[in-house]
């Protein structure tokens, strides 16, 4: 097992480097550059700026650069946000993603896998109908028009939570977006959960648990439900990567200094070294929870062997 | 025999199912009975019901059925038992094996995790005993190394020593009744014999009464001491195993009885041309592999064989699965890459590729096992069959196709009129009248059939046996008829090739390999299907 995760890893070097120099290039392609804004600096300070930041040399130099202080740990600076380097925004961003993402996640296994569960067992009555009704609904229904929704109810009709803001990490802070998140997430997971979970009550283990006179919670929890949670156990590896990794609309509506907006704003400003900075971050999570899906993976399911 | 004590008994059981196509009655209405300690029989074709109403009984039908009537097991009508109550019954004084050895347990699971799983919730043992119980039945059941096996997962198992788990399951809690709903269908003759003989040995060192479901009337011969035929959800005949087989009364069971394949085939003439001919054939199959994963697993599977098929011969190649003779057949055909020499006519084939094989094709034709996945569900059974013309006599007119379509169906036995249809109308057997019409169309030279009445009922079976016959002394053809069952093999061939892993460990002709098996492994597998001594004599 620990070769298969030693050889995973080696393998995800060179996908990092394509990734990496793909991004690299491909927003240079892109007219305009970081200091070419609807103000305009005078031409001076303009080529000041572009040759203290390198932005004179070859490509291919800067590229190189590039990749050498990447390999140092070092994601260069905000030409955007010139007070902070690209990793002291991560610092103070990502985290915020990392607890507003997770929460949703585990809310949207624990609550989705709940739903399906129960529309499984109860397959074309009614609890599986309301199921069926509730996660096509949280499907469809987009997370910009979820967010002031709930904004208005809880935050102004009823008053329970802020509108908005971080409050330095308050509880009451993180409910709005984290149900924003999360619902269309609970939505899938109860799809996915149902479907596998009719599929395992039908298999013939089960059959053979019932003939044995197990019991109802030994046949379900035991027997179907293990069997049932393998495509939601895929399904987690990029769900997680995009959850953590934090959304514009959530944070934008709400508030939320995450680093979900990093990556379109910095983009439209053509800020270089953060778009780089968040390709590496998502692919990085990417990688790495898929790795870790997979090796869970093995410990669900004996017939799975990495060796 | 001494007249014991009924302890199951079924009572106009009806079995009831909705479906799309509206309500369908599985099983109308029967009345079945079990005596403490005796072997039932209840044997019928797929679709009599047999399975459906010993699932009924258990109340393990699926979740569109419905049981009426009463299932009376020691003055307790299982039928209107609460769950929890049921569940007293269930695994505990009934319990029930299945077909299916390879999906009957939980893969997820140690062998060792299930065995004990039922021990504890029926007798309330703790953990430490509950695993000696477990060790126990491990070896009771003959699993060799239990110890080992108790940490083994299901995947880590043969069908066989599953089987083997799954009947020490069953009988964990000491049952008065074991229901074995098919329990050697899905295995290899030999094993089948063992599972079989294990069985009978439990029976006779434990006492429980056993109702085997099955449609191999061998297994009834040999076990039963009643029987129960049945046939559209109803018991049309019903007595002591004796009696039946001696003095049928009703037409269907006559005719079940007279359902195996008889007759033998006489060889071709000894200057008839070799049409096929292998020799040194070898088909490896890489396992494994790759970036960073190190050196493949080479797998032989077919492993220096060499073959001479003659006109209008038949070839019977014998085997237990992963034996390697349908890799065989397939390598003779070029459907495999495989070293060695293949000729075909005076043409050496070896080394012909996809384009150079094509125009061969017509003349070398195949039918598969499963008459359900090997016709295309969205084509009409005229596109089927002349499919195959459409490329080999692609000159022919579309009204010419028709009637080389009628042709066939004729040939076959079905009715012309019916190419207009979709495979799903058709039943099994006439599914694979359809898939030989295919093949005869072209008016190949060679056909290669493998296993194909290993998915049908016997009566079915012997059908479709006349019919390759037939079609073989009306066109002078050569067949390699690949399968596991003697009885069809005696039937077809006129010589016989056995193989084990890959190489042939016997081969002559079939009166010659049947009279006189020289080779163990022969010996053990025409004793596990032919031999019909009784396993238990009656009490």
């Amino acid at each position: 097992m620990l070769r298969y995760v030693f050889r995973r890893l080696l393998t995800a070097i060179p996908t990092l480097l394509v990734i990496v120099t793909m991004a690299f290039f491909l927003i240079r392609v892109a007219p305009g550059g970081p200091f070419n804004q609807e103000r305009g600096l005078s031409p001076e300070i303009k080529a000041n700026l572009e040759a203290q930041f390198g932005l004179n040399d070859p490509l291919w130099l800067q590229y190189v650069h590039y990749l050498g202080n990447l390999l140092r740990g070092n994601f260069g600076p905000s030409y955007n946000m010139p007070d902070f380097t690209v990793g002291e925004l991560f610092a103070r961003g990502l985290p915020v993603s990392i607890q507003i993402g997770a929460s949703a996640l585990i809310l949207a296994l624990l609550l989705g896998g709940l739903l399906g569960t129960i529309a499984a067992l109860n397959q074309n009555k009614l609890a599986d109908y309301s199921v069926i009704a509730l996660a096509t609904a949280g499907s469809t229904i987009p997370t910009f028009v979820i967010a002031p929704v709930i904004q208005l109810l809880f935050g102004l009709t009823w008053k329970l939570l802020p509108i908005g803001g971080w409050g330095d990490g308050a509880l009451l802070n993180k409910i709005g977006p984290v149900l924003t998140l999360a619902l269309p997430q609970i939505a899938i997971v109860a799809r996915l959960m149902r479907g596998s979970m009719i599929e395992s009550l039908r298999s013939h283990h089960i059959r053979t648990a019932r003939a044995l006179g197990l019991s109802d919670w030994s046949v379900v929890v035991k027997h179907a439900l293990r069997g049932a949670i393998l495509p939601i156990v895929s399904f987690t590896g990029p769900a997680a990567a995009a959850l953590l990794t934090g959304s514009i609309i959530v944070e934008t509506i709400f508030s939320i200094p995450g680093i979900g907006r990093y990556f379109v704003e910095a983009a439209l400003n053509r800020d270089y070294t953060l778009v780089m900075g968040t390709v590496v971050v998502i692919a990085l999570f990417t990688i790495v929870f898929n790795l870790i899906v997979d090796v869970m993976y093995a410990f669900v399911d004996p017939r799975v062997r990495y060796d | 025999m001494i007249a014991s004590e009924t302890i199951l008994s079924v009572k106009d059981l009806r079995v009831r199912f909705r479906t799309l196509d509206g309500v369908v009655e599985a099983v109308k209405g029967i009345n079945i009975h079990v005596n403490a300690g005796e072997t039932v029989a209840v044997v019928g074709e797929s679709g009599s019901g047999k399975s459906q109403t010993m699932m009924a009984a258990m109340s393990l039908l699926a979740s569109n059925g419905e049981a009426t009537g009463v299932v009376d097991y020691r003055g307790r009508n299982l039928l209107a038992l609460h769950k929890s109550e049921l569940n007293q019954v269930r695994g505990r004084k009934i319990s029930m094996i299945f077909q299916e050895p390879m999906t009957s347990l939980d893969p997820l699971y140690s062998i060792g995790n299930q065995l004990i799983e039922p021990i504890r919730r029926h007798r309330g043992l703790g953990a430490a005993q509950a695993r000696e119980e477990a060790l126990k039945l491990l070896r009771l059941v003959h699993i060799p190394d239990p110890e080992r096996r108790m940490k083994s997962y299901p995947h880590e198992l043969s069908g066989g020593q599953r089987q083997r788990v799954m009947i020490a399951m069953a009988l964990a809690n000491d049952p008065d009744i074991l229901i074995a709903d098919e329990p050697t269908t899905a295995l290899d003759v030999t094993i089948q014999a063992q599972i079989l003989m294990l069985l009978a040995e439990l029976q006779r060192k434990l006492g429980m009464a056993i109702v085997f479901i099955t449609h191999d009337l061998g297994i009834v011969r040999r076990f039963a001491d009643r029987v129960y035929v049945m046939r559209y959800g109803e018991v049309v005949e019903e007595g002591e195993a004796e009696a039946i087989f001696v003095n049928p009364q009703h037409a269907y069971t006559k005719m079940l009885l007279a359902a195996e394949p008889t007759g033998t085939k006489a060889p071709p003439p000894p200057n008839a041309p070799v049409l096929l001919e292998g020799r040194n054939v070898e088909v490896t199959f890489k396992i494994g592999g790759g970036f960073l994963a190190g050196e493949p697993l080479i797998l032989r599977a077919v492993d220096h064989i060499s073959i001479r098929l003659k006109r209008n011969q038949t070839i019977g190649i014998v085997g237990e699965s992963g034996s390697g003779k349908s890799t065989l057949g397939r390598a003779l055909l070029r459907l495999l890459p495989s070293d060695g020499l293949i000729r075909f006519g005076d043409r050496d084939i070896s080394a012909a590729d996809r384009q150079a094989m094509r125009p061969l094709r017509r003349e070398l034709q195949l039918v598969f096992q499963d008459p359900f996945g090997s016709l295309s569900p969205r084509m009409t059974i005229g596109q089927v069959i002349t499919e195959g013309l459409l490329v080999h006599e692609p000159t022919l007119s579309g009204r010419q196709r028709d009637l080389r379509a009628v042709e066939a169906l004729r040939e076959v036995g079905l009715d012309p009129n019916a190419r207009n249809r979709y495979p799903h109308e058709f039943s099994g057997g006439q599914r694979q009248r359809i898939a030989i019409a295919r093949a005869m169309i072209l008016k190949p030279k060679v056909v290669v059939l493998d296993e194909p009445t290993s998915a049908l009922d016997r009566s079915v079976q012997k059908q479709i046996v006349e019919l390759l016959r037939k079609l073989q002394a009306d066109h002078e053809l050569s067949y390699l008829f690949i399968s596991h069952d003697l009885a069809v093999v005696r039937a077809m061939a006129d010589y016989i090739i056995v193989m084990k892993q890959g190489k042939i460990v016997e081969e002559g002709p079939t009166e010659a390999i049947f009279s006189n098996p020289q080779a163990s492994y022969t010996q053990t597998l025409m004793a596990a299907a032919i031999d019909v001594t009784r396993f238990r004599l009656s009490a």
